[in-house]
């Protein structure tokens, strides 16, 4: 059965990567002045240079065929050229995947550990005043655009981590919160709440089991979230990440890069929800 | 909490209301520069100070409300209805469509929201008049932003579905599409509702993180996002603290927002 659902799993992810990458392609293609290339003005190329850069867009123009090879290179290792930034994107990647990674972890440990803290504590309690005093704090947090956090945390000179981390965290909490409250809320936990297990025993032993399946599959929307995030974050307080590059071949109409960012960014959104489905399915110990 | 709705709506009735009143607060209009009074502190004659080109803050933050509220329900009308179409129909039909519908869904909902978004938008022409900016935007947010909310109304539509009612109706020879539009639809509208309420909120904050990445509406017509791009070149917080009042507005506009859904969104989760 989980070898069933990860083969599913795989299948899904092989066929959304894919069809991800098309429609990227099909996007960049389709938009306007796309056959433009502001390297054909460059008065120190020459006349073969300039037709060879005509060559490489006739071989653009039609998607199947850009894609069919695109896959064929990308199978030998070689992603591409980006034409914005003249360079081979699997380098691109290379140096820039590290400092997202970095980021986009350190984000998401931060918003989980504040985020569990104030679900736990809020759960534990049980006083409407906290409650109420969490909701506002992650209410506030959540009404904030993220590139106006990104923007804050130039100003304040806070690590983009944080800033990752202060984006994820309230929607983390207002999930887990409720979950936690709905385990709570569950008989056999108030009854051994009436019994007089200690609070730690019923939150390892009744709590995590009952929301800890849910929270995983929250995990796994986290990452998702905390990628987006990465955009903004990169983007505004100038970190050289994957995220600053999706920002900058969006601008530029990057098509190779645009492609391949698109396709790692579904790989790992999909990769995530899918690991937290798989994870969730062996700790359930039955088919969802 | 009945208080707090009252109160959310009383704010957001004031802030249309304000907004929609720029012209005759704000006769000189958002685009007008007073050169010899650029980048000024707040006066009497600028209740918000002006931008470093000498236009007026304070008209530029009544016009921008009004281009965000106005064109954030529009985009959610028209990803509602987008939801309804494909989310209600593929679950009514059930089967190879619904399948197929949520394939589609999946994928989209598979990219980060913003990333899709500025790569989307990124696609669309730049280098265009500040009118068609403001349309692309808010329609682009329209398009995207309906994937969501159809796989709530494909699991409401399944429900409907498979009801006593719609089984009856389907009994007694009522043809297919007669029954989506008269006795599925209609009773997706409480679903309906809350999606388009819910819908608002995110999109004004979408055009916001659209605006401040340069992506947004075009100058010179403002809106929230093209205002809080202003706050890229300050240098400390305090020094000019006007500037932040765009900010503000925006938070206190997506809290009424989330106070008055509350109720929406527990009708969503039900």
């Amino acid at each position: 059965m989980l070898a069933r659902r990860i083969v599913r799993h795989g299948l899904t992810l092989v066929a959304t990567v894919l069809l991800g990458g098309f429609l990227a392609a099909t996007l960049v293609r389709l938009a306007p002045g796309f056959a433009v290339d502001e390297q054909q003005l460059d008065p120190r190329l020459n006349s073969e240079s300039i037709r060879a850069l005509r060559e490489t867009r006739l071989e653009q123009r039609n998607i199947f065929r850009f894609y069919f090879h695109f896959f064929e290179r990308a199978a030998r290792g070689d992603l591409g050229t980006s034409i914005s930034l003249g360079q081979p994107v699997s380098r691109l990647l290379r140096q820039r995947v590290p400092l997202t990674v970095r980021l986009v972890g350190i984000g998401l440990l931060l918003s989980w550990m504040v985020a569990m803290a104030l679900a736990l504590s809020a759960a534990w309690l049980r006083v409407s005043a906290y409650d109420a005093l969490t909701t506002i704090l992650t209410g506030t947090f959540l009404c904030l655009p993220a590139a106006v956090l990104a923007l804050l945390s130039v100003l304040w000179n806070v690590p983009g981590s944080l800033a990752i981390g202060l984006i994820v965290f309230p929607r983390v909490y207002r999930y887990a919160r409720n979950l936690l409250a709905k385990a709570y809320g569950l008989p056999h936990i108030i009854t051994a709440r009436a019994k007089g297990l200690s609070e730690l025993r019923i939150l390892f032993w009744h709590v995590i089991p009952v929301a800890g399946p849910q929270l995983l599959a929250v995990a796994g929307v986290s990452v998702s979230i905390a990628v987006g995030a990465a955009i903004p974050v990169e983007a505004l307080c100038g970190l050289a990440g994957v995220g600053q590059l999706a920002w900058q071949a969006a601008l530029a109409r990057d098509l190779p890069l645009l492609v391949n960012i698109t396709i790692l960014v579904t790989m790992v959104t999909l990769l995530a929800n899918s690991g937290a489905d798989v994870i969730g399915h062996m700790l359930r110990g039955q088919p969802a | 909490m009945s208080v707090w709705r009252g109160v959310a709506i009383a704010v957001l009735l004031l802030v249309v209301g304000v907004s929609v009143a720029a012209p005759w607060l704000a006769p000189a209009g958002y685009a007008r520069q007073y050169r010899e009074a650029a980048s000024a502190s707040p006066s009497r004659q600028h209740w918000l100070g002006t931008d470093e080109i000498g236009r007026d803050r304070f008209a530029r933050v009544l016009y921008g409300t009004r281009i965000s509220l106005l064109l954030a329900p529009a985009a959610a009308l028209l990803s509602t209805l987008l939801a309804a179409l494909v989310g209600g129909l593929a679950g009514y039909l059930g089967g190879a469509w619904a399948r197929a519908a949520m394939a589609v869904t999946d994928l989209f909902l598979a990219l980060p929201w913003l990333f899709l978004l500025i790569t989307v938008r990124a696609m669309m022409p730049l280098n265009v008049s500040p009118m068609i900016s403001v349309v692309v935007t808010f329609l682009l947010l329209g398009l995207l932003g309906w994937t969501s909310a159809a796989r709530v109304l494909c699991a409401a539509a399944e429900s409907l579905r498979n009801s006593d009612y719609v089984r009856q109706a389907r009994a007694s020879g009522i043809p297919g599409a007669r029954l989506f539009w008269v006795h599925v639809l209609p009773n997706l509208k409480p679903v309906l509702y809350a999606q388009f309420w819910i819908s608002i909120p995110a999109f004004i904050l979408s055009e916001a993180n659209l605006g401040i990445l340069g992506l947004g509406v075009a100058e010179p017509m403002p809106s929230w996002g093209s205002l809080l791009k202003e706050l890229e070149g300050l240098v400390s917080v305090g020094a000019e603290p006007w500037k932040f009042v765009p900010l503000v507005l925006l938070v206190v506009v997506v809290t009424s927002f989330q106070l008055v859904l509350s109720r929406q969104e527990d009708e969503v989760a039900a």
